[in-house]
């Protein structure tokens, strides 16, 4: 157990000290004291009210890395998150604009809406990959530019708000359609977060979402399907695992999820209860880099979430101390690419161990076995 | 020289040695073994292991007669010693066999020769002189060259193309005549025969076999190793090749070949080194002192296992029918295997195209209590033929089981229909190696009710399920709960063999069953085949091994281009007829061919 432990968190570690390492490097090449940019990145997260504006920025993140680390599970690129969720974030508000529903049902059709458009924008690469062979990572990036413009053009034509002629947006949801915040559940436990302060809504919903991921993939006969799809594609051809169906399901699945990064936002973020120009376009990038870096682990990419948040955070700091928020960037960069090759060294030494720890415990003499090529 | 003579198999059926074609030598070369038998030669069985030598300074030279000397070669992976101590000693202008069970450490040794790895301990002496390689090409300069068991050729490329692919003449512009010139110089002096211009996907197996070795002389190679060079051939292959090897030596150059077939390293070799496992237990310098029997021993280490099924048990009831199975050449769009491929991060090949159909018209019965094998050399449309019977490709025709048409199902409902599947290649398509052994377990069986409940998997079950296997089928392993990869081959395969028992099916597809096991693993597979044949499975075996074909099936099937060319009875049946059946050299004299269903005579 201990070295499970082990294993589990000497990557992260090793990685955390290489990315400051290569960060404090680039301060020095700024001219700048390390000393004096961490210290600054320190106390701009070092307060209650911090912490919960990183966790409202996290939430969102965590479902893109979990919208994206389904399709990583088979080995399936989604870069598509992007155009999947703000093409669902613009019809989920333009909707929820347009009707007027009992608190609970009108949110719970935006965020039908949302998984739908998600689903359904994601079924085209699917559809492709599945029947045409079309690699799903040039169809996702190219829809994303499909998107993009398909939303400027539905914006500007059809889902602006007639009262805001100068500025693009859709109209501002009514307080049916909006989850309220969870100060005040904090508030009866006898938690204040201070004046100004508000904990997001959306943030059961994505706890709610990382646990239904870790039973789909482990517990369920589907997540088997689909890491055996993942790790060994003709062993689960040979099981009877249809890869077609396999590519189409997690594809799509992979769009729902994605559909509802946007509306954490845009229901739970009182900054926006709409769809405009201010709205966050690029989260499922960040997903990419969570999933990569939690291991498409449940915990584990909640855990990337609110580091890659609290670094955004933190260097917010560094303008006031005059050094580069760029830090930032190569901070979150150097952090994601340290632990990768620190995970692959993990992984092969832990595999060398668990071979020499089962010939070692294995009753019976051992024969040789083929020599790995 | 050349003659391929005699395998004496312990319990062979019918309690026969049988021949191969042998050339008129081959009768004395009987007569001399069998009365160097009565003399006796076991004080060559003890196992020579030379002292571990102290270093040797590198580029020291030593006194030595041998073109190559490997001395205390130790060669460690996770897990397992691959090599433990190997030493071999081989003398210029012979050639030199090197046999060993699968898994002895043969391969290992012929890679640390050629540079792909360095071992842990011992030296490596060439023509005397100690040398360190750190590549391929560092040995190759030393003039060692390797001719794999698998080609490594472009399809798309012509003979010379392939040949001077990598190490190109000229400088800029590729000077295509003086390659050409040089090869046919080669192929002449070595009497390697093949035509520099023509496309090597036109070439049949022996031909691109010439053009392998080709590459290497053509890259100064002086030493040749090859890692089981007769593993494709068909036998006239087999003797044209140890011709031209016999030829190659005559010139001057070495020759080293690994090999398990006993018949063709007593025929043709001028020394041979026995290795088991990781251990050289014997240097036989005049191969004319040993037998066979004797080699086999020193392989083995114990009496050799018995592929022989002893009484019929073959019932009346047909439980597989497979009725004009057919696949078409070309597939359209998208199939699943070039998915999984994909997925897989490979490019597919589904195979060289051919002219004709990879399955053509197949129709075979298996009752219950049978075991029927399916001969022919590999890609001939065995592969197809189990696939389509499980429904992993689209097939045209009749499959049933249990007189229950399944034709139309999908490979799911196919395994709950009662079909039972060892795939051809258990690391590819048997397992996961990543996963846990009580999930591989579950592999394959994920969709039946055994695992599943409402969707949601039953972990208890399956690790139930896998104590049982671990049990019965005696995979020697700490636990259920480590990864797969952990386990040797043969632990491997008998958890899968398992399985797929444990599933009670009525029929069961075991392709190459025992294929890179290692001969105790081999033993407990065998012996389960046969229970299971006795308490009345319905078994089609699919295997490149003769003596597993011929030992345990009660009727043998044999494919060539698609097609079943024969049936023939195993008790009978000798390798040579077997061989012509499988290279088309022979036609058959009438009994059964292609297209009728092969139960039309009483079965044995």
């Amino acid at each position: 157990m201990n070295r499970r432990l082990l294993t589990t968190f000497a990557a992260p570690a090793l990685a955390a000290v290489a990315a400051i390492v290569v960060s404090s490097v680039a301060v020095l090449v700024a001219g700048e004291s390390p000393a004096t940019a961490f210290k600054a990145m320190w106390s701009q997260i070092d307060s209650t009210e911090s912490i919960v504006l990183i966790v409202n920025r996290a939430v969102p993140y965590y479902v893109a890395g979990v919208a994206v680390a389904i399709g990583f599970k088979m080995n399936l690129f989604n870069i598509g998150a992007n155009g999947q969720y703000v093409l669902a974030a613009l019809l989920a508000a333009a909707a929820g604009a347009a009707v007027d529903l009992p608190a609970p049902i009108h949110v719970a059709m935006i965020m039908g809406i949302a998984v739908v458009v998600g689903a359904t924008w994601a079924a085209i690469p699917a559809l492709l990959k599945a029947y045409r062979g079309v690699n799903e990572v040039i169809s996702t990036i190219m829809l994303n530019y499909v998107a993009t413009n398909l939303i400027a053009y539905l914006l500007a034509e059809h889902f602006r708000n007639p009262d805001q002629p100068n500025i693009r947006e859709t109209r501002v949801l009514p307080e049916s359609a909006r989850l309220p915040s969870l100060n005040s559940l904090f508030e009866a436990i006898g938690f204040d977060f201070g004046p100004g302060v508000v904990l997001h809504g959306f943030l059961p919903v994505a706890i709610v979402l990382g646990i239904g991921y870790h039973v789909l993939l482990n517990r369920s006969r589907f997540g088997f399907n689909l890491r055996v799809s993942g790790e060994n594609p003709t062993a689960a051809r040979a099981a009877g695992i249809s890869p077609r169906r396999m590519i189409i399901v997690t594809l799509i699945m992979s769009g729902a999820i994605a559909g509802l990064i946007g509306i954490g936002p845009l229901i739970a973020d009182p900054q926006f209860y709409k769809y405009g120009d201010q709205f966050p376009v690029s989260y499922g990038f960040i997903g990419l880099s969570l999933a990569l870096l939690g291991r498409n682990h449940p915990v584990g990419m909640a855990a990337a979430a609110l580091v890659w948040a609290t670094i955004e955070r933190a260097t917010q700091a560094l303008s006031f101390v005059d050094i580069p928020q760029e830090i930032g960037i190569i901070l979150q960069g150097s952090f994601l690419l340290s632990a990768i090759i620190a995970y692959e060294i993990v992984r092969r030494l832990s595999a060398d161990a668990e071979t020499r720890a089962a010939s070692r415990e294995t009753p019976g003499t051992r024969t040789i076995a083929e020599a790995p090529a | 020289m050349g003659a391929i003579v005699h395998i004496a198999i312990d319990e062979a059926p019918g309690g026969a040695d049988y021949e191969l074609p042998a050339q008129n030598e081959s009768l004395r070369v009987l007569e001399k073994r069998g009365a160097r038998a009565e003399r006796g030669v076991h004080g060559r069985l003890s196992p020579r292991v030379q002292p571990m030598t102290t270093a040797v300074e590198p580029g020291t030279a030593i006194d030595s007669a041998y073109a190559i000397e490997l001395r205390g070669i130790v060669k460690r992976f996770p897990g397992v010693v691959a090599n433990d101590g190997v030493n071999l000693r081989v003398r210029e202008g012979t050639i030199h066999a090197i046999v060993g069970e699968n898994g002895a450490g043969k391969s290992t040794l012929m890679k640390t020769l050629y540079g792909a790895h360095q071992p842990d301990e011992g030296d490596i002496l060439i023509h005397g002189t100690r040398r360190t390689f750190r590549s391929p090409s560092a040995a190759i300069d030393m003039g060692i060259g390797m001719v794999f068991q698998h080609f490594m050729l472009a399809d798309n490329f012509t003979v010379w193309e392939n040949i001077v692919l990598g190490s190109e003449p000229g400088h800029l512009r590729l000077n295509m005549r003086k390659a050409r010139r040089r090869i046919r110089e080669l192929s002449e002096q070595y009497g390697l025969e093949v035509d520099p211009d023509e496309l090597v996907a036109d070439l049949g197996v022996g031909d691109k076999q010439r053009v392998e070795i080709l590459k290497v002389l053509y890259r100064g190679a002086r030493i040749l190793i090859l890692d089981e060079p007769t593993a494709v051939l068909v036998p006239h292959e087999v003797t044209e090749l140890f011709a031209s090897l016999e030829q190659l030596t005559q010139q001057g150059a070495t020759v080293i070949f690994i090999s398990h077939k006993l018949d063709e390293v007593l025929g043709n070799a001028d020394a041979i080194t026995v290795i088991r496992a990781g251990k050289t237990v014997g240097e036989i310098d005049d191969p004319s002192t040993v037998t066979a029997g004797e080699l086999a021993e020193m392989m083995v280490g114990s009496e050799l296992p018995s592929p022989e099924t002893r009484e019929a048990t073959v019932r009346d009831d047909v439980r597989l029918e497979v009725v004009g199975l057919t696949i078409e050449s070309a597939p359209t769009g998208v199939d699943t295997v070039a998915l999984a491929a994909g997925l897989a991060g490979g490019i597919e090949s589904s195979g060289t195209p051919t002219s004709h159909r990879p399955l053509d018209d197949v129709s075979l019965r298996v009752h219950s209590g049978e075991i029927v094998g399916i001969a022919g050399v590999e890609g001939n449309g065995q592969t197809e033929l189990i696939e389509a019977i499980m429904g992993l490709r689209p097939a045209s025709g009749i499959v049933k089981v249990d007189e229950q048409d399944v034709s139309e199902l999908s490979n799911t409902a196919r395994r709950n229909a009662g079909i039972g599947y060892v795939a051809e290649d258990r690391q590819r398509d048997g397992m996961v190696l990543s996963m846990t052994l009580w999930e591989n377990v579950i592999l394959g069986h994920q969709a039946g009710d055994d695992f599943t409940h409402r969707g949601l998997i039953d972990r208890d079950a399956a690790r139930e399920r896998t104590r049982q296997v671990v049990e019965e089928f005696d995979v020697r392993t700490p636990g259920i709960d480590v990864s797969a990869f952990t386990l040797s081959g043969g632990n491997q395969q008998k958890l899968i063999v398992g399985r797929e028992m444990m599933a009670k099916p009525h029929v069961l597809i075991a392709a190459h069953p025992t294929r890179g096991v290692d001969v105790g693993a081999q033993a407990v597979i065998w012996d389960i085949l046969r229970q299971a044949r006795s308490d009345g499975l319905a078994t089609l075996l699919i295997s490149a091994d003769l003596d597993e074909l011929i030992g345990l099936s009660d009727r043998l099937l044999v494919m060539l281009r698609g097609k079943v060319v024969a049936e023939v009875d195993p008790q009978t049946v000798t390798p040579a007829e077997l061989g012509s059946y499988m290279t088309g050299a022979h036609q058959h004299d009438g009994r059964s061919a292609s297209g009728s269903p092969g139960d039309g005579e009483a079965p044995a």
